[in-house]
C-alpha cells in the first residue's frame, strides 16, 4: 500500500511526540545555524529600509552596461541594476528632489520611454527604521493577544507552546534569508506576518484535536498524555498536509509569476517569505508545538500519574521518548 | 440569508453602476508622497494640528487643479495619493512648507475674478482683504470706483489695517497653544501706542476701499493711474499677464524668491499686485495670535516680531506709511499668494503689530496660525515617494490576478482530485468566496473609498488557502465520522459540522486577530494586506455557515453521495478497509 493511499485512509501513524529528543536537537540546530546566519550576515535589507531610490522603467533593448553607464553618467554612486521581467530597476542612494527629476529624464531621453513610464520610488533613510518599528510593535502585540486568545480557547500551555513554535519559525525563516542574502523589503515584512497567521493555524487545529482527546484521561483511562496527544496529531496529520498544501499552492503561484513575469518586486518577496515561512511552519506545528506542549503537559500530576501507573502495569509504554506509538496498530 | 447578501452588495453595485473595483495607485498608476512631521524628540504631533496639516495639504494639492487626488492621515503620518503620471510639480508643491513674507504693495488693481471662484479660496482670511467693497462685480457696473457711503461713518470698513496694538486689547481663550501670552501682552507698556494714532488709523481704514476699485473701471490699457517707478519691468510685463481668475495663479504653493520682486494674486482673486522684495520673512515672527479688541467685538489678529525683525519691521512700516497709495499697504504674501494687504496706519517700531478690519473668529484664528507656523503647522520629512508609471501599475495588476487564478484553479484541481465529489462542495464554495469578495471589494471601493492595491491582491490570493481549509477541516471531520463507521452520512455531517465549527471558529478568529492587530500597529502596505486577510476570514466564516454546511445536509440526502459512490470522495473502501480498519484511528484506542 502506497504511502499517499495510507495517507488518505488515515492509517498513517507517525511517532511525532516520541521522537522528540529527534525534532528538539533538529530545531535546536536549526535555530543556531539561524541565529549565527542573522549575526554574522545579518539580514540583506531593502531599500525601503535603509533609505535609497528604486527607478523601475522599461527598455527591452537595452543592456545591463547602459544602463549602469546612463546612470552614472547622472551622478549617480554604484547603482545596483537588476532586470525585472522586460524592466530594468535601478537602485541608488537617496536622491535630492532635482536629481530624481533630472536621472528620470535622461533616463526617458536614453532609452525612448515616456518620463510617466518611468517609475520611482524614494525612501528617506529614517523611514524604514519607523516602519520595522512598527512592524516590532505589531509583533508584539499581536504575540500577546494571541497568548491570551488561547489561554482563554484552550490554556496557558498551549498558548505558550504555539507562540513558541511561531518563534521558532520566525527565526529560522530569517535564517534562511541572512544565510541565502534574500532581500528584505516591507513585503517580506508582510510575508513574515502572514507565517504568523498560518503557523497558528495550524497549531489551533491541531491543538483543537488534543485537547478533545486528551479531555477523556482519567484515573482508569490507556493512555498516557503524549500517546493521547500524538494520536490526536496523527489524527490531523492529513488535514495539516492538506492544509499546507493548499496554502501553498496559491503562493507557489504568486512566486512563480513573481519570479517569472514581475522580476523582482512586491510579489516576488512577498511569495517568497510565505513559501518558506509555510514549509518550515508545517513543520513546526507538527514537530515543535506539540511534542513541547507535550513536555509541558507530562510534568503535570494528573498526567504523570498515568505515566506512572501504565508503566507498572505495562498497559502503555511509559511517556514520552517512547516508541509505542510509532508503529500503526488495527 | 447568504442569497440576500449577494442580492444586496450585488444590487448595489447595479445602482451604483460600478462593476469594478477602484485600484490603488501602485495599479492604476500614480504618485504616493509619504510625509513624516519632524517633531523634537519624535513625540507625536497633536491630531488636532496634523488635522490642520492635512487640510492645508488637501487645499494646496486640489489649489494645483489635480482631481483625484488624496490626503490622508495615517498614524502621525500624512499620505498624498497623486493619480496619474507626470507629477513631479505636484510633489515638489505639497512637500515644501513655504514661508510666509512681507512685502510692500507697490501696484494693485481688482480683477474680474468671478465672485463664485472666491469660495475656492483655501483661507477664509480673504475677508481680511483691503477693500471688500471693491468685489469684482462692483467694478463692471456704472456704480464701480464710488466707495460705499455707509463705509466711513459707521467705522467699520472691510478694510484691515495694521496698527500698534492698542493697550485695551484683550485675547480671547483659544486653541492657540501660545495663548498663555495674552495678559503679557496687555501689560506690557507699548511706547508707540498713542491714542491719536488710533483714531488716525480709524480713519484711514475706511478709505482704501476707493482706490483700488477706481482704478480698476478703465480697462487694462498700459497700466493707467499706477506708479510704475521703482518696478522691475520684468515683474511689471507678468503683473499685466496675471490672470487671477484662474485657479492656478491663486493655487498655493508657489515658491516665490523673496529677494526679487513679484506680481501675485490675492487668494480670492479679488485683487492682483505688484509686490516689493521681502523685507521681513515668516522666521521674523515669534509668535501671533487672535483676539478681541476690548471694548469692540472686532477680532484682531496680534503679532510680535523677534528682535532682529522688529527691526526690519519698523523700517518696512516707516517706509509704507510715507509712501502714496497704494503703497501704503504690506501685503502678507503665503504659499505665493496674498493672503491679507493691510495698510499701514502708522509706522510699527515695537515688534508688536495688529491687524485689524473683518474678520471673525475663525478668519482671525486663521490667518494668525498662518503668520505663526507659516504655510503648515509643522516641519515634515518626505518619508517616501512613489511613482508607479501606470504600465508598471498594469503590470502587477495582471501579475496579481493571473497568480491568483493560477493559485485558485491549482487549488480546485487539488480538491477535486482529493475529495471527488466532495470538491465540488469546495469548488463552489470558493466560487460563492470569490463573488462575495469581489462585490465587497467594489461596493467598498465606491462607498468607502477603498482601494484595492497591490498588497490586498496578494492578502486576498493568499487566503485562499484559509478559505479552503475550513472545508478541509469540515471534509476530514465528516470522514473521520464514517470512518468510524457508526454514522449514516445524514448523521455524520450534522456531528462533524458541530466539531468542525468550534475549529473553524477558534482558527479564524486567531487570523482576525492578526489581521486587526497588524491593520492598527502597521504602516503603508501592511495594513492593507491586514484589511484583506481580516475581509476574507470574515467572509470565510459567513461562506462555510450559510452556504458549505447546508449545501453539505442538501447532498447528504442525494445517493450518489449517502450510499458512498466511488467518485463522491465518502465511500467506505477508499477511506479505509471497510470493516477490518474501522476502529484503527479511533483515538481512544490507540
Amino acid at each position: 500500500m502506497g504511502l499517499a493511499r495510507r495517507l488518505y485512509r488515515g492509517e498513517i501513524n507517525v511517532d511525532f511526540v516520541g521522537k522528540w529528543r529527534l525534532w528538539y536537537s533538529l530545531s535546536g540546530f536549526l535555530l543556531v545555524v539561524s541565529l549565527a546566519g542573522l549575526l554574522i550576515n545579518g539580514l540583506n535589507l531593502g531599500v525601503e529600509f535603509r533609505g535609497g531610490t528604486v527607478f523601475s522603467f522599461k527598455a527591452p533593448t537595452a543592456t545591463i552596461e547602459q544602463v549602469r553607464q546612463e546612470f552614472t553618467d547622472q551622478g549617480v554612486h554604484q547603482p545596483i541594476v537588476q532586470t525585472a521581467g522586460e524592466g530594468w530597476r535601478v537602485t541608488t542612494e537617496t536622491l535630492g528632489e532635482g536629481t530624481l527629476t533630472q536621472v528620470q529624464s535622461a533616463v526617458s531621453k536614453e532609452f525612448n520611454v515616456p518620463a510617466g513610464q518611468v517609475s520611482i520610488q524614494s525612501i528617506g533613510a529614517t523611514w524604514g527604521g519607523e516602519v520595522s518599528q512598527k512592524a516590532w510593535i505589531g509583533l508584539g502585540v499581536f504575540m500577546l493577544a494571541i497568548i491570551l486568545y488561547l489561554s482563554m480557547a484552550f490554556e496557558p500551555k498551549m498558548a505558550l507552546s504555539a507562540i513558541v513554535a511561531l518563534i521558532h519559525d520566525l527565526v529560522i525563516t530569517a535564517g534562511i534569508y541572512a544565510w541565502s542574502g534574500f532581500e528584505v523589503t516591507p513585503a517580506t515584512l508582510l510575508g513574515f506576518l502572514t507565517i504568523l497567521g498560518y503557523s497558528l493555524y495550524d497549531a489551533v487545529v491541531v491543538f483543537d484535536m488534543i485537547k478533545e482527546v486528551t479531555a477523556k484521561l482519567g484515573h482508569t483511562s490507556k493512555q498516557t498524555y503524549s500517546m493521547a496527544a500524538n494520536n490526536a496529531l496523527n489524527h490531523t496529520l492529513i488535514r495539516s498536509l492538506n492544509t499546507s498544501l493548499v496554502a501553498i499552492l496559491p503562493v507557489a503561484a504568486i512566486l512563480f509569476i513573481g519570479t517569472t513575469l514581475l522580476g523582482a518586486g512586491t510579489l516576488k518577496d512577498l511569495s517568497l517569505a510565505l513559501f518558506v515561512g509555510m514549509i518550515v511552519g508545517t513543520y513546526s506545528s507538527l514537530c515543535v508545538a506539540t511534542p513541547l506542549l507535550v513536555t509541558l503537559k507530562e510534568r503535570e500530576p494528573k498526567y504523570q500519574a498515568i505515566a506512572k501507573r501504565l508503566a507498572s502495569t505495562g498497559g502503555g509504554k511509559g511517556s514520552k521518548g517512547s516508541k509505542s506509538a510509532a508503529v500503526a496498530k488495527g | 440569508m447568504l442569497l440576500a447578501l449577494i442580492l444586496a452588495l450585488g444590487g448595489t453595485m447595479l445602482l451604483q453602476k460600478a462593476f469594478t473595483p477602484k485600484l490603488g495607485l501602485d495599479l492604476a498608476g500614480g504618485t504616493t508622497v509619504t510625509l513624516s512631521p519632524v517633531t523634537q524628540n519624535n513625540a507625536a504631533p497633536p491630531e488636532e494640528i496634523l488635522d490642520r496639516a492635512v487640510n492645508i495639504i488637501r487645499d494646496r494639492v486640489n489649489g494645483t487643479g489635480i482631481s483625484d487626488a488624496e490626503v490622508a492621515k495615517s498614524g502621525s503620518n500624512i499620505i498624498i495619493s497623486i493619480p496619474g503620471v507626470g507629477q513631479s510639480e505636484a510633489i515638489k508643491l505639497v512637500a515644501t512648507t513655504a514661508e510666509l513674507r512681507f512685502r510692500q504693495v507697490l501696484a494693485m488693481e481688482a480683477t474680474q475674478a468671478p465672485q463664485d471662484l472666491a469660495t475656492n479660496a483655501p483661507t477664509p482670511s480673504a475677508s481680511a482683504s483691503p477693500s471688500r467693497s471693491a468685489t469684482p462685480k462692483s467694478s463692471k457696473t456704472p456704480e464701480a470706483g464710488t466707495p460705499k457711503p455707509d463705509a466711513s461713518p459707521t467705522g467699520k470698513a472691510p478694510a484691515s489695517a495694521l496698527t500698534a496694538p492698542t493697550p485695551a486689547a484683550s485675547r480671547q481663550p483659544s486653541d492657540d497653544p501660545d495663548d498663555g501670552q495674552g495678559p503679557n501682552n496687555r501689560q506690557s507698556p507699548d511706547s508707540t501706542q498713542n491714542p491719536k494714532k488710533q483714531q488716525d488709523g480709524k480713519g484711514a481704514k475706511a478709505s482704501p476701499s476707493a482706490t483700488p476699485t477706481g482704478q480698476a473701471s478703465p480697462p487694462p490699457a498700459q497700466n493707467p493711474g499706477v506708479n510704475t517707478a521703482g518696478i522691475d519691468p520684468a515683474v511689471l510685463a507678468q503683473y499685466n499677464k496675471l490672470d487671477c481668475a484662474d485657479p492656478k495663479n491663486r493655487g498655493q504653493g508657489v515658491q516665490d524668491d523673496p529677494k526679487k520682486q513679484y506680481a501675485a494674486c490675492e487668494t480670492d482673486g479679488s485683487f492682483k499686485y505688484v509686490l516689493d522684495v521681502a523685507k521681513v520673512v515668516g522666521t521674523d515672527i515669534d509668535t501671533a495670535s487672535a483676539g478681541i479688541q476690548q471694548g469692540t467685538t472686532e477680532w484682531v489678529v496680534q503679532l510680535d516680531f523677534k528682535s532682529q525683525g522688529a527691526a526690519a519691521w519698523s523700517k518696512l512700516t516707516t517706509e509704507a506709511y510715507n509712501s502714496q497709495e497704494p503703497r501704503n499697504k504690506v501685503a502678507v504674501v503665503l504659499d505665493g499668494v496674498v493672503i491679507t494687504a493691510p495698510n499701514i496706519i502708522s509706522p510699527i517700531p515695537g515688534g508688536r503689530a495688529e491687524i485689524t478690519g473683518g474678520f471673525d473668529q475663525i478668519s482671525a484664528t486663521n490667518l494668525a496660525d498662518q503668520l505663526k507656523y507659516g504655510a503648515l503647522p509643522l516641519k515634515f520629512n518626505r518619508s517616501s515617494i512613489d511613482t508607479v508609471s501606470s504600465s508598471l501599475g498594469q503590470d502587477q495588476l495582471q501579475g496579481g490576478l493571473i497568480a491568483g487564478i493560477i493559485g485558485l484553479a491549482l487549488v480546485v484541481v487539488y480538491s477535486m482530485l482529493y475529495y471527488r465529489g466532495l470538491g465540488i462542495v469546495a469548488v463552489l464554495s470558493l466560487v460563492v468566496a470569490t463573488v462575495l469578495t469581489y462585490t465587497a471589494v467594489v461596493v467598498l471601493g465606491h462607498n468607502a473609498n477603498f482601494r484595492l492595491s497591490l498588497p490586498h491582491i496578494i492578502g486576498l490570493v493568499v487566503s485562499i488557502g484559509i478559505t479552503a481549509d475550513s472545508f478541509i477541516v469540515y471534509f476530514e471531520r465528516i470522514r473521520d465520522e464514517m470512518k468510524e463507521g457508526r454514522r449514516s452520512l445524514r448523521a455524520a455531517v450534522e456531528v462533524a459540522w458541530v466539531r468542525a465549527r468550534r475549529t473553524i471558529l477558534i482558527a479564524d478568529a486567531v487570523m482576525f486577530i492578526a489581521a486587526i492587530v497588524l491593520y492598527f500597529l502597521a504602516v503603508g502596505g501592511v495594513a492593507g494586506f491586514a484589511f484583506a486577510m481580516g475581509l476574507t476570514t470574515l467572509i470565510d466564516i459567513v461562506v462555510v455557515f450559510l452556504f458549505t454546511k447546508p449545501f453539505i445536509a442538501l447532498l447528504a440526502k442525494l445517493k450518489f453521495f449517502a450510499k458512498g459512490h466511488p467518485l463522491s470522495g465518502l465511500d467506505a473502501e477508499r477511506m479505509s478497509e471497510a470493516g477490518t480498519s474501522g476502529h484503527t484511528t479511533k483515538p481512544q484506542e490507540a
